[in-house]
């Protein structure tokens, strides 16, 4: 039967591909290659005429020089790259603060203990007002307001105020995405730990809570790339992060490539960041599902 | 090749199409002010600088920019339109001297690094205490000086830097200044701190931040800082001035748009003005006639 052909044939318990089955694989490779073939080719054409279009614009001698004039993109790095490290430092110290401070305030939004009930309302209008407000006017409030009250024992230093500025505003931010990956997790679990003898605690610390995290992961990172960018406003307060040392050495000289270091810079920090998180956000969901099968 | 690679490619070609597209567009404007600057060598000869020669923004009006807010003391309640204040007193005056009377000037507002910044200006000549130098000559025209300025450092009674008489004393100092003004890179060159000089958005969140203590000094030009000292800051102190380089005294000008046709006569206004003796007196009316601050070497 001509059935029989086009089916594999088993001979001594080895398998081999039939010859319809190899002629199979060889139209689909041929297919391939010519897939590759045509895309790299056309990849070339569009994005060579392209190239050769704005090399040849009148323009473009003015624009390279303005935006990427590169030896005085080398002569600021030091500078620019000196500021960004005031991005830094304040990231990290705002981020580990915001966790804390934005799980506290998730945590207390979620809880039905009756007990808790003022933590709750507190916690609430907490949030409301501070994810509301601008980020700007937060920091100007804080870093020029609070210092203008001559408290004794309160700090004018600019660094700790402005922290503090963007610490209140994204604890709101955070604790809403914290909130949101709680009230995610199906009742049936937290059911489920109660049954096994939990408490209402552990049942939060031990199975709630793991599986909000991970699953937030995402919008956290978002949040994260947000707050690196935004550690930037407290230079209003004076402070030199990477924005105004390439703003000081642009408004000398007139020429924007200071700010294309910055940016550049920028994307060297975010950019890792976001691959190496999502690369390990893929391994524990993956790990999640292998412990689910078994 | 994978989908992810080609939506890589399909950005990569759009952002390459819209940085050609600024590109060019750029470039058509510096092609624009070409025929204008042609026009007014033509126009030299026959009738240099009246009123309905001058190739003004809006024809027959003359539009001139200040700060948004303009400050003490150069304009005086953050009303140019009043003629109170040495600029805008200035601005009347060269209004008047190209032809225009008070009625045909429109004012209008403008940052102070906004107005430095290359491209076409929405006024015809912007003043707000715009020191004339090299760099931003590259990328806008001034008149002539009609102002010979200091820069100066204002502290309050209790600071530091308060009783400080020479540079040497400042150096420990932490200071502010506004960005883009000369007054940053004169306390960056002549006092040159050890500790980060505190750049601001304007001299009002300077000022700000020298009340609350958060910085010891604020290096400003020397007619503001008399008025900040006087009236803004509490027990306010001017610790001195610094010296300008004698060759290359320090001068306000009027900002113009960079090739603008009518530079050569705003100038010439100026100059008239300045040997008949009209901006010293206008001076005299609106500027703190003792400039007594110590020198600090």
């Amino acid at each position: 039967m001509a059935h029989s052909n086009s089916n594999s044939e088993i001979s001594g318990g080895s398998w081999y591909p039939s010859k319809l089955e190899l002629q199979r694989q060889q139209i689909r490779s041929r297919q391939a290659r010519k897939r590759i073939a045509i895309a790299t080719l056309s990849s070339v054409l569009v994005l060579g005429t392209l190239v050769l279009v704005v090399v040849n614009s009148p323009g473009w001698e003015l624009f390279k020089q303005t935006y990427f004039d590169i030896d005085y993109g080398v002569e600021v790095l030091p500078i620019v790259a000196k500021g960004i490290t005031t991005n830094i430092r304040l990231t990290i110290i705002a981020s580990i603060l915001i966790t804390i401070i934005a799980l506290l305030l998730a945590l207390a939004r979620t809880s039905k203990a009756a007990a808790l009930t003022p933590f709750r309302i507190l916690a609430t209008i907490y949030v409301d007002v501070f994810r509301g407000v601008p980020l700007l006017l937060v920091i100007l409030l804080v870093g020029f307001g609070l210092p203008a009250l001559g408290l004794r024992g309160l700090t004018s230093n600019v660094l700790v105020l402005g922290t503090l500025a963007v610490v209140l505003t994204y604890s709101a931010y955070v604790a809403e995405v914290f909130r949101s990956g709680i009230l995610s997790i199906h009742p049936s679990q937290r059911a489920a730990a109660r049954s096994l003898g939990l408490t209402q605690a552990q049942a939060m610390r031990y199975v709630i809570l793991p599986q909000a995290v991970r699953r937030v992961i995402p919008p956290l990172l978002n949040d994260l790339v947000a707050l690196i960018k935004d550690t930037g406003l407290v230079s209003i307060l004076g402070v030199i992060d990477a924005v105004r040392a390439a703003q000081i050495q642009t408004s000398k000289t007139f020429n924007y490539t200071p700010y294309i270091v910055a940016a550049i810079l920028f994307l060297m920090i975010t950019i890792p960041l976001t691959r190496i998180t999502d690369r390990a956000l893929q391994k524990s969901i993956s790990k999640q599902n292998s412990q689910g099968t078994t | 090749m994978s989908l992810k690679n080609k939506t890589g490619f399909a950005l990569a070609a759009v952002a390459i199409l819209l940085l050609s597209a600024c590109s060019s567009g750029s470039d058509s404007a510096v092609e624009e002010t070409q025929p204008a600057a042609q026009e007014t060598t033509e126009a030299v000869d026959t009738n240099p600088c009246s009123k309905d020669q001058l190739d003004t923004l809006t024809a027959g009006t003359l539009t001139i920019a200040t700060g948004e807010p303009a400050y003490y003391p150069w304009v005086l309640e953050d009303a140019p339109e009043s003629g109170e204040g040495f600029e805008p007193a200035v601005a009347y005056a060269v209004a008047a001297e190209l032809g225009y009377s008070a009625n045909e000037v429109v004012w209008v507002r403008t940052t102070f690094d906004g107005a430095i910044a290359p491209g076409s200006k929405p006024f015809d000549f912007n003043l707000q205490q715009f020191s004339i130098t090299e760099e931003r000559k590259q990328v806008v025209d001034f008149s002539s000086g009609y102002y010979y300025v200091t820069q100066a450092i204002v502290s309050a009674e209790g600071s530091k830097i308060a009783g400080a008489t020479s540079i040497a004393d400042l150096k420990g100092a932490k200071l502010g200044a506004a960005v883009g003004t000369t007054s940053l890179t004169t306390a960056e060159t002549v006092i040159n701190p050890d500790a980060e000089i505190a750049v601001f958005n304007d001299n009002a969140a300077a000022v700000q931040a020298l009340k609350n203590g958060q910085i010891d000094g604020l290096v400003v030009d020397l007619p503001t800082a008399f008025y900040l000292a006087a009236v803004e800051i509490d027990n306010g102190v001017i610790v001195g001035q610094l010296a300008s380089d004698p060759n290359t005294p320090e001068q306000f000008g009027l900002l113009l748009a960079k090739d603008s046709a009518i530079t050569s006569c705003v100038t010439q206004a100026v100059d008239t003005l300045r040997s008949n003796g009209t901006l010293s007196q206008i001076e005299a009316t609106w500027l703190t006639a003792d400039q007594g601050a110590p020198v600090l070497k």
